[in-house]
């Protein structure tokens, strides 16, 4: 099986990001598709397949755009569902179940217009077996594991606050970004303490936007006005909903087998990556990404960050448009780092890199729970 | 103001909190590959087999990670700051915990430090929570 064949056509982003309590979360996703389906220079007769997250779901989408699917696809895994959605797109057009599908995400994290009411099931294990002790969303339990690692491998606070001053020195470069001043590792350690160790600028920002996606074959990639960028390789798993229930707290076996296929499906090896994405909610999860998908040996992400790798003029550009931590984060950024792929591979980012020919981006969901790579090129797979 | 949260019991967790309200922390082991697992549920997660069985365990356990959260949930005001926790149990499962009889600092609390579990009353069950060892 391969995912070479299949395109995306269309990228784009809400109109804008951050405070928009003008904007439901049915807006943003409706805003998103309209930006990606013009981008694509189709219209909304053209798309057959649909596929996004509940609430409010592919069908309320659908619906709301006068769209009569073929093909659904709700999966909804956390914040990295987009990326999978991207695969199950690429397999349904490679099946011919659909020929133009279209994915979209909004969100009205900050505003919370038109937005559902998250709520734990004090039955489920997670309501049994964590939230009585006092967990209470992302910075109580995504940040759990780091302790363990910080002493099984030496990370300092230093080093895990200056991933927070790399993807500032990029989000510098980008007008659309929440946060462009520049800051050094002593302003990071001298915010405020969230759950230590993480302080609040080791943590994403709340923020309302969307973004949505077209995906189609690449035998029409000449019907396009932009130019297309190929879905060269693809992986997803996931390893538990309870965040004490990771298997090594010190890495994400979901990232490892989720990047190990879409490296084989591309074909590609870390020496042929120009630009990567990792989704960080927060500071640590670069750290994690880094090594999960072999581009630095275990425990040797923080200092291989601290050194200036990944900021810019560095060997490894990491999340240029400055991230979930500076960029946006609306509760489900995986959208927003598959589009700054799509930007970097186009040539068309804020913080453009030097024509760069494979963009990798990792995205995770529901803290570690779940996770999903894509590999996109510039050309498809010779 | 909010409560904290009190855990509902399902049919397969039922052993388990019975046990906390008896002052044990009772989990499951697999009859065929022998390993103990945690949290309740009537398959071994390491091998597939439903051949599974309750028991005792000894209640010993160190720390693995924690954070020491100061935004607090709701019910949690004024624990604030406190510790949420993931003890390693001497039997080799992990699970999440509060840490009691000590500040929620980083210099009390230490990695790989033993501890040992205490049960608190929560609403209509006991809560197992873990705490340094007594001699």
């Amino acid at each position: 099986m391969s995912s070479s064949g299949v395109i995306i056509a269309g990228a784009a982003e809400t109109d804008r990001l951050g405070k928009l309590p003008d904007h439901s979360t049915l807006q943003l996703h409706i805003e998103g598709a309209l930006n990606a389906v013009a981008d694509a220079g189709l219209t909304l007769r053209d798309i057959d397949g649909i596929a996004t997250v509940s609430a409010p779901g592919p069908v309320q989408v659908a619906h709301a755009l006068g769209i009569t699917p073929d093909w659904i696809d709700g999966t909804g895994v956390g914040g990295t569902s987009f990326l999978l959605h991207v695969r199950h797109a690429a397999a349904a057009i490679r099946a011919g179940y659909a020929k133009t599908i279209l994915i979209t995400h909004g969100e009205s994290g900050r505003s919370r217009v038109g937005a559902s009411r998250w709520r734990m099931d004090a039955s489920s294990p997670a309501g049994q077996f964590e939230a009585p002790y006092g967990t209470f969303g992302p910075t109580t339990t995504f940040t759990i594991p780091l302790l363990r690692y910080m002493k099984d491998y030496g990370l300092t606070h230093e080093q895990l606050a200056y991933v927070a001053v790399a993807q500032r020195r990029w989000a510098a470069k980008n007008p659309r970004a929440a946060f462009r001043d520049p800051i050094t590792v002593e302003d990071v350690l001298a915010s405020r303490m969230v759950a230590y160790p993480f302080h609040l600028l080791e943590c994403c920002l709340v923020t309302d936007g969307g973004g949505a996606l077209i995906v189609t074959s690449a035998d029409r990639a000449a019907e396009f006005p932009k130019p297309a960028v190929y879905v060269l390789g693809t992986g997803e798993s996931s390893e538990t909903p309870m965040i004490s229930q990771l298997v090594d707290f010190t890495e994400s076996q979901a990232f490892r087998l989720a990047g190990r296929a879409a490296f084989a499906e591309a074909g590609i090896g870390v020496s042929d990556v120009n630009h990567l994405m990792i989704y960080d909610a927060f500071a640590h999860v670069p750290i994690y990404g880094l090594e999960a998908l072999g581009f630095v040996a275990k425990g040797e992400a923080g200092p291989f960050i601290a050194d200036g790798n990944t900021e810019p003029g560095g060997s490894l550009p990491l999340n240029t448009n400055g991230g979930g931590l500076s960029y946006t984060h609306t509760g489900m950024y995986g959208m927003f780092a598959i589009q700054e792929g799509v930007r970097q591979l186009r040539g068309e980012a804020a913080a453009q890199l030097d024509a760069p020919e494979i963009s990798v981006i990792l995205g995770n969901g529901g803290m570690f729970a779940t996770s999903g790579v894509l590999v996109l090129g510039r050309q498809p797979r010779p | 103001m909010a409560a904290k949260p009190v855990p509902v019991p399902t049919p397969e967790t039922q052993p388990f909190w019975d046990g906390c309200a008896a002052g044990e922390l009772r989990i499951q082991r697999c009859g065929d590959c022998g390993r103990a697992y945690f949290y309740p549920r009537p398959v071994c997660p390491a091998c597939g087999s439903r051949n599974v069985e309750w028991f005792t365990a000894s209640g010993r356990a160190t720390l693995y990670s924690y954070v020491i959260n100061h935004r607090p949930a709701p019910g949690f005001d004024e624990d604030a700051p406190y510790a949420i926790a993931v003890v390693e149990l001497a039997e080799g499962p992990r699970m999440m915990t509060s840490i009691v009889g000590l500040p929620a600092t980083p210099e009390a609390l230490e990695l790989d430090m033993p501890l040992q579990v205490r049960f608190e009353p929560r609403g209509d069950v006991s809560l197992p929570v873990f705490g340094p060892e007594e001699n």
